[in-house]
């Protein structure tokens, strides 16, 4: 049984993975923003067999309140095994071209509340020498696109911190998951009409998620044929991927 | 978007609202009604189809559970292949199931669906405790057989006309094992079919796979198909997720000749006139749920299909007039299923009632809709009626000369701010507020 605290826990993905792992009967900690979607999910996840749930209602863009957030979130599980941050909004990246406060919301909720979360959760992990911290990053994230790079800029951001915390982590024997998920069937991006055959449910992140941390993975591309097409996008020389409609 | 209920026909532009809670169904009420509520997508026809539809999918929490009675609290999004999933390891099993587990609860109740238990257990509503309904006004109300009856009642086989279902109580049944021990019965004929189901009443379940292209003498040739739950070994979901039919097959490829070779080679399959086997429930519950969009076999244009119910009186002889016209058609149907229902219950809209019901699929093409007029007279004719969470065609008059009680519907629809507020094509198209 592990003590699993999940960041952003009113998400998609998030919800999907707390699911699984409350099947397997660990305890849980949900950190959220919504209190009636949190209280729905505690009911929820109690039911599907969590060993315990508790929850609390915090704006995660509130950065001086992410320590006690946190230690309430350690004190009531009486330790930390696992911590999953999923957090994150797509933006919209028309007006952030037009205007930077715009940008800066997002930079601050998909990656800076990241980044001060995770130095918190660093120094409680490195101390304690055991436990996996694994993060909800995005392919968008790999390489600059004229349709996105805002929301990429975050990503990548959260990308690069998690590879140089993970650098840091290793000798403690703390794990550090990289998430990039693709196209994901959330209400996040239910804005977007024609959804092929790239997307993704977010039960199938889950699975990749609980079984990334399962074997102790870096990274995890999800689903697994993103790291194929990422590959061959980060491969398209630059003289030539600027000319592209990306 | 465009949107589509399982037969792919019709289809429809519709805007869909995905609210994340309670409060935000009563905010897309507010500003966007009417619409009509739309879980899964597994009625057949227009039923959840709408120019605004209030999608469920993030209604999905578990409410409340009591091991020691089965009661389980849900809301309406919570999918039957959820509750399985959850509760059958756990000795649980649902009361009543149609023929496909990924249909909600808010869309079981909607349509009252009945399982191979309707003999015994009557339809999913008789298993509703209560349920809590987003009325037109925005106000929340609980339904239960004692509380508001007749709002519960029309509620129960509804088509979410009279508001929205945010969460039910089941009673869940004890099971001791997830394994079913299977009975087929081999019946060369129609009257052999019905004297089958007769003479296995006290059966638990009981469902007949019927060759609708048999003619003469083999008219009506079954295999009926008994179950009951085994009362050893395990109790297990399976895991492996459903093989998908990765695109549209050709239209072409369902017709009249494969289909007859089809049904030929099934029904001869089975040698003695009496078999048994142990089989896990899936299989014998939700054949179809191994096949990932199996609507995808009928092609691009969609399909149909046609349940109807046959009072007992109209007998062996309506069943015969109604097989005949289809054989007589050539227009054949894949998949045929024959059940016997036990009684009618006090709902509104619930279909099933004491007698036959058959439910066929069709292509959905000119002929056919000529067809199924011609077997919409006969079953008026024989004082039958169509199931509407199948329905995509039937016509306003054959609604209201089958359903006496609609205009009594209507009433409390209006009593409880319905109108203007929930509608599908469907019920534009039946003629309903």
């Amino acid at each position: 049984m592990k003590k699993i605290l999940i960041i952003g826990a009113t998400s998609a993905i998030a919800e999907a993975t707390a699911r699984l792992w409350a099947a397997q009967g660990h305890q849980l900690y949900l950190l959220g923003r919504n209190a009636e979607h949190l209280q729905n999910m505690a009911a929820d996840l109690k039911i599907r067999g969590a060993e315990s749930v508790s929850y609390a209602a915090s704006d995660l863009n509130d950065f001086a309140k992410h320590a006690a957030a946190l230690d309430a979130a350690t004190q009531a599980l009486g330790g930390l095994d696992i911590v999953l941050i999923a957090h994150g909004t797509l933006g919209d990246q028309k007006a952030s071209e037009q205007d930077f406060s715009v940008t800066l919301q997002e930079l601050n909720t998909n990656a800076i509340s990241v980044i001060s979360l995770l130095t918190h959760l660093a120094n409680h992990f490195e101390a304690h020498k055991h436990g996996s911290i694994a993060v909800i990053s995005s392919v968008a994230g790999d390489r600059g696109r004229q349709s996105n790079y805002v929301y990429g800029t975050a990503k990548g951001a959260v990308t690069l911190f998690t590879q140089g915390l993970r650098n840091r982590l290793h000798k403690s024997g703390v794990q550090v998951l990289t998430i990039k998920p693709g196209f994901v069937d959330t209400p996040m991006t239910a804005g977007i009409d024609k959804k092929g055959l790239l997307w993704a449910s977010p039960e199938a992140i889950a699975r990749s998620i609980v079984s990334g941390i399962e074997k102790r993975r870096d990274v995890v591309y999800a689903p697994w044929f993103w790291i194929g097409i990422m590959a061959v996008i980060r491969g398209i020389p630059e003289r030539v991927f600027k000319k592209l409609r990306l | 978007m465009e949107l589509h209920g399982w037969g792919r026909y019709p289809r429809q532009q519709a805007t869909l609202a995905l609210p994340l809670s309670n409060t935000q169904c009563a905010t897309t009420l507010a500003a966007s009604a009417p619409l009509i509520a739309h879980g899964l997508g597994r009625s057949y026809g227009d039923s959840a189809l709408a120019a605004t539809v209030l999608g469920t999918p993030y209604l999905d929490h578990f409410v409340a559970f009591d091991d020691s009675t089965g009661a389980l609290t849900c809301q309406a999004g919570v999918s039957l292949d959820a509750i399985l999933r959850t509760f059958v390891p756990r000795g649980w099993f649902l009361p009543v199931t149609p023929g496909t587990r990924f249909v909600t609860v808010g869309g079981a109740i909607a349509s009252d669906v009945h399982g191979k238990n309707h003999h015994a257990a009557g339809t999913f509503g008789a298993h509703v405790q209560h349920l809590e309904l987003l009325l037109g006004n925005g106000a929340v109300v609980r339904a239960s057989p004692t509380e508001h009856a007749d709002l519960f009642a029309a509620t129960c086989g509804g088509m979410g006309l009279t508001g929205i279902i945010l969460q039910a109580s089941l009673a869940l049944k004890r099971i001791a094992s997830s394994d079913i021990l299977q009975t087929t019965v081999k019946a060369p004929n129609l009257q052999a079919a019905l004297d089958a189901f007769a003479e296995h009443a006290d059966s638990t379940y009981s469902v007949a796979w019927i060759d609708c292209l048999a003619k003469g003498a083999s008219l009506g040739r079954s295999l009926l198909m008994l179950g009951e739950h085994a009362t050893d070994g395990p109790l297990q979901v399976q895991t492996r997720p459903p093989t998908p039919v990765p695109f549209d097959l050709p239209a072409v490829l369902l017709n009249h000749a494969s289909v007859q070779a089809f049904n030929a080679l099934y029904y001869g399959r089975i040698r003695p006139p009496v078999s048994q086997q142990r089989l896990p429930f899936e299989p014998f519950f939700y054949p179809l749920d191994a096949v990932g969009q199996w609507n995808r076999l009928y092609g691009k244009p969609g399909f149909v299909q046609y349940q109807f119910v046959l009072p007992q009186a109209a007998g062996v002889a309506g069943l015969r007039e109604v097989l005949a016209a289809i054989a007589a058609s050539g227009r054949g149907s894949f998949l045929a299923v024959l059940k016997v229902f036990g009684p009618a219950n006090a709902n509104f809209l619930s279909f099933p009632q004491a007698g036959f019901t058959l439910a066929l699929d069709f292509k959905a093409e000119p002929a056919v809709f000529t067809l199924l007029d011609e077997l919409d007279a006969i079953v008026l004719h024989h004082g039958g009626r169509l199931y509407m969470a199948k329905d995509a065609r039937m016509s306003a008059a054959t609604f209201k000369a089958s359903y006496p009680t609609w205009q009594a519907f209507e009433d409390v629809r209006a009593r409880w701010h319905a109108h203007g507020k929930f509608a599908s094509s469907q019920s534009i198209r039946l003629g309903l507020q």
